[in-house]
């Protein structure tokens, strides 16, 4: 049976008995958290109250959180589910060990763009964890909810984990790929997503570029150069990802080294490999507390300690498991480890940040834009 | 009621005027007009027909506008025909599996788009089921090329023209064929003169709908299409670089020119069929 | 009932004037299957191939996990409440536009027909640029515990507007073509006005109702684009079925996302197969009210 009650501090809530106090007051179960309340009268719950109360139960019992403080919405990008799915698992222990209530703990995930859209129109992420620094700084720059200054609150630019851009080719390196340059060949055709449309191509584009600027070359040719060769052009990197392993379109595709390594795991290890480049770029997929957002100080405290737990060993040892270059390596296993080669990585701010780089390459009419008009 | 007293309606006694145009017109602008309302609001008032038509008026968009469009026409038109056809086989013949292909023509509309993209594009790669064998035999490629966007908008406009057709196929008196048959008219001649300009309206409509449909149609168009700006790349996608970019304005130009297309090719098909319909009904 | 029994039939000619010849009738027939085979069965073929790579024991276990049974739960709310409005308004919108005759028809018409012309995408922002936090409206409801965005309401909204011209869509062309004699005649004899609508009129456009509802169903459980940008994608919350088949896909489940996509294909294939038998059960009776 399902009870309803009324709650001082948000309306009403819906859900199974749990107990009955002596006072009168009724515990039920709702959305995993037990609320406390009066049960509504039977005189609220007659005619159009009723219909009222129910729909707003029912709103409220399916809607974004920010009614209980011990629920935290964490807005993410696609490929990090698996991360955030048991890191929410440790969290929630760790948290209940600190002696607080166990904290309800959702994630959201979509194109890092997408969401951080969503957040500016009002999806109530109490923390972000995108793609791009620069989805971020959108959501500072266009809302109040977070501060301009986010980057600077947590270690390492508040990225807890970083990622570079490697090529994966097909099993035994038929075209002979060893770096960006042989992208320009005539005979190879490279895939990689939109950098329009999904972020991880924009860092393929800002790689390819880095080279090009170490190499005495054009960038804005030899990045055209590549572009040319590429024969489809998906919107995310899933899409791309599809195109070139499973239709069999291309010999090499740029991609996240966590989605190479996810690929190979998943589509199979014989079938493809990996070619580091001399050069490539810090991928930082960085964190936020959304401030406009948390609400209470009960909120505040459960998604700082969320974000601040990033950095302890044991969630960095879970990022290594899930093919994110961690910097925390003490509670790791050797193997996650060993498995990242060195190499020379650029951050955005070598480009000029994002506040540059966004307008100049990415932006409507930017350099990239002007590739397919000179076509 | 006040409804009543509308002078653009001619008198009948036909019951629930009221009735029926109140919650038409009460639905219709809470679904459609007040969200369409806000739209137009935003593109012409908040950010300026000048600076829409500046968004809107470049090669980029024009050609793929021209692209949505075509390639939503030539997938109508296909459509439009096979649809007849397949309504006629369904309603009027009996064969094995009947129900079950009666069942699966409405599937277009209940595998979200993505799903069909990314089933379509694996059929069609160059290494799938059907896309070897035209690459080998025709050297035809269709995914990641035009020819892929039709596959993909054929698909999705499928049942519209069958399930407005079938209907009227259903409802159709026999003694009209039978008539036809007495007067001396051969069976090809009573489809095409007795038949045909009976389903038309249907047919016309299904047409309308399906045009309207593929126009916009963007989860299926992308896996299949290579998205190749000036060659592939449809104009719904532009709508979503647009959002990308945060540009709302951008994107709401970019909706809005689209709307007026469409609006004006659906205000077309639909005043042709009044127009027809008066002009059969006075003879 | 009223309807007269079936007349026996007549001796035949060798074919009836009302056949086409047997092997165009055939040929028709292979026609069809042939293009439904290389468009609408291969790709479905691919969805439960894929599905079943692991087999049937790993498909089913994907469609346990929390995330997917609430993902269900919520496909089948939004279908609960769509489909019935929009069979309210189809109906009210036929009888407007078939039973009277008034100026501006054309355009009420194609007003309708808007939501299919709008590119899902847009669809979407429709409702984010009324009801998200940079309007009015949007704060005021979220400030009086009525969110509509990123929650159940909005996925609603969206679905509605996606699916809204099925049922009026599929009603108006059947009664156009039935006219209005038949119910002139009952108010003639005296039926007031709702007698005739569920004695006269239901029984004409129960089967296109029929169809109106079914599409409007499929479409309403399938529709990705217009919900994706308004639902926030809350997993166990705001996710329905077609966003959770993107999400387990752009995880490298392709197992878990196609068999969701196979249980969808199967829902839609389930109440179609249940309005074949329908119409079988009833074959005779509509056959005689075809005749009478």
């Amino acid at each position: 049976m399902i009870h309803a009650v009324a709650v001082a501090s948000h309306g009403l809530a819906q859900g199974p008995l749990v107990t009955r106090l002596p006072d009168g007051r009724l515990v039920v179960a709702a959305g995993g958290r037990r609320v406390t309340g009066r049960p509504l009268t039977a005189r609220q719950t007659t005619g159009w109250k009723a219909a009222a109360g129910a729909l707003i139960a029912l709103a409220s019992a399916f809607t974004a959180p920010g009614v209980s403080a011990q629920t935290l919405l964490n807005v993410s990008y696609d490929p990090t589910r698996e991360l955030y799915r048991d890191y929410n698992a440790w969290f929630a222990d760790w948290w209940e060990a600190q002696g607080n209530p166990r904290p309800t703990l959702q994630t959201s995930h979509g194109g890092s763009g997408a969401q951080a859209r969503a957040v500016i129109d009002g999806l109530g992420a109490h923390v972000v964890t995108l793609a791009l620094a620069s989805d971020i700084d959108a959501i500072a720059s266009r809302t109040d909810l977070i501060p301009e200054d986010w980057q600077s609150l947590l270690p390492h630019n508040a990225s807890p984990y970083t990622s570079t851009i490697v090529l994966l080719v097909r099993e035994g390196n038929p075209r002979d790929i060893q770096d960006w340059n042989d992208l320009i060949r005539e005979d190879v055709a490279v895939i990689t997503p939109n950098p329009k449309t999904s972020g991880g191509a924009r860092w393929n584009y800002l790689a390819a570029w880095a080279y090009a600027e170490r190499n005495g070359l054009d960038p804005r040719e030899f990045v055209a150069d590549i572009y040319r060769n590429v024969p489809v052009l998906d919107t995310a990197a899933r899409g791309s990802t599809t195109t070139f392993a499973q239709r069999g379109i291309g010999d090499v595709l740029l991609a996240w080294e966590n989605e190479a390594y996810l690929a190979l795991k998943e589509l199979g290890e014989d079938q493809f490999d990996i070619i580091v480049p001399s050069v490539s770029v810090l991928a930082e997929p960085p964190v936020a507390l959304v401030e406009g957002n948390l609400g209470d100080d009960a909120t505040r405290a459960l998604a700082t300690a969320y974000l601040e737990q990033l950095y302890s060993p044991e969630a960095q040892a879970m990022a290594l498991r899930h093919f994110y270059r961690a910097w925390d390596t003490s509670a790791a296993d050797p193997e996650d480890v060993a498995r990242f080669p060195e190499l020379e990585r650029l951050t955005i701010e070598d480009f000029g940040g994002w506040a540059v780089v966004q307008p100049e390459h990415f932006g409507d009419g930017g350099i990239f834009d002007q590739i397919y008009v000179g076509q | 009621m006040a409804a009543r007293t509308f002078s653009v309606r001619a008198p009948t006694p036909m019951p629930g005027w009221g009735l029926s145009f109140g919650i038409m017109l009460t639905m219709l602008s809470v679904v459609v007009l007040i969200p369409m309302a806000v739209l137009l609001w935003r593109g012409f008032v908040g950010f300026g027909a000048a600076g829409m038509w500046e968004v809107v008026n470049r090669p980029r968009v024009w050609n793929a506008l021209e692209l949505s469009f075509r390639a939503a026409l030539i997938a109508s038109l296909f459509n439009l025909v096979f649809g007849v056809l397949l309504a006629w086989v369904l309603v009027r013949y009996r064969f094995p599996g009947k129900r079950i292909v009666d069942a699966a023509v409405d599937l277009p509309f209940a595998l979200p788009t993505a799903v069909a993209g990314i089933a379509l594009t694996a059929i069609y790669a160059p290494n799938g089921m059907f896309g070897s064998a035209l690459m080998q035999s025709f050297g035809l490629r269709v995914a990641y090329t035009e020819i892929g966007i039709w596959i993909a908008l054929i698909f999705v406009g499928l049942p519209f023209v069958v399930r407005t057709v079938q209907p009227v196929i259903e409802e159709i008196d026999r003694e009209t064929e039978e008539a036809s048959a007495t007067l001396g008219a051969s069976r090809l001649r009573t489809l095409t003169h007795v038949i045909l300009p009976m389903l038309a309206p249907a047919a016309l409509t299904g047409f309308a709908l399906a045009l309207a449909r593929s126009v916009g149609e963007y989860g299926s168009v992308i896996f299949i299409a290579g998205n190749l700006p000036n060659v592939t790349e449809i104009a719904p996608l532009l709508i979503v670089i647009r959002l990308e970019e945060f540009d709302y304005d951008g994107a709401v130009a970019i909706a809005i020119a689209m709307l007026v297309i469409s609006f004006a090719l659906l205000l077309a098909i639909n005043l042709i069929q009044i127009w027809s319909r008066r002009r059969m009904g006075a003879a | 009932m009223t309807d007269t029994p079936a007349i026996p039939a007549r001796p035949r000619p060798f074919r009836p004037a009302t056949t086409e010849p047997a092997l165009v009738k055939w040929s028709l027939i292979g026609l069809c299957l042939a293009v439904l085979t290389v468009l609408l069965f291969a790709p479905l073929y691919a969805v439960f191939d894929e599905a079943l790579r692991r087999g049937w024991a790993f498909a089913l276990a994907s469609l346990s996990e929390p995330d997917a049974q609430s993902a269900i739960r919520l496909t089948l709310l939004v279908a609960a409440i769509t489909v019935p409005l929009n069979a309210a308004f189809g109906i009210a919108a036929a009888w407007a536009i078939t039973k009277f005759d008034w100026r501006g028809k054309a355009w009420v018409i194609t007003f309708i027909d808007l939501p299919f012309s709008i590119s899902p995408v847009v669809a979407g922002l429709l409702f984010i640029l009324m009801f998200g936090a940079n309007s009015a409206l949007g704060m005021w409801l979220v400030a009086n515990g009525l969110p509509v965005v990123f929650a159940v309401p909005g996925i609603v909204l969206a679905t509605m507007f996606i699916t809204f011209p099925f049922v009026a869509r599929e009603l108006i062309p059947v009664m156009l073509e039935q006219g209005r004699a038949e119910e002139e005649a009952a108010l003639t004899l005296g039926a007031s006005g709702w007698r005739t609508f569920l004695t006269v009129t239901l029984p004409n456009i129960r089967w296109a109702l029929l169809y109106g509802v079914l599409l409007c169903n499929a479409r309403a459980m399938g529709e990705f684009g217009a919900v994706a940008v308004v639902s926030g994608k809350i997993r166990g919350q705001t996710t329905t079925m077609p966003l959770m088949i993107e999400m387990f896909y752009n995880e490298y489940l392709s197992v878990a996302a196609f068999t969701m996509a196979g249980v969808l294909a199967l829902l839609a294939l389930v109440t179609l197969t249940l309005k074949s038998a329908l119409e079988w059960r009833y074959a005779d009776q509509l056959a005689a009210t075809h005749r009478h």
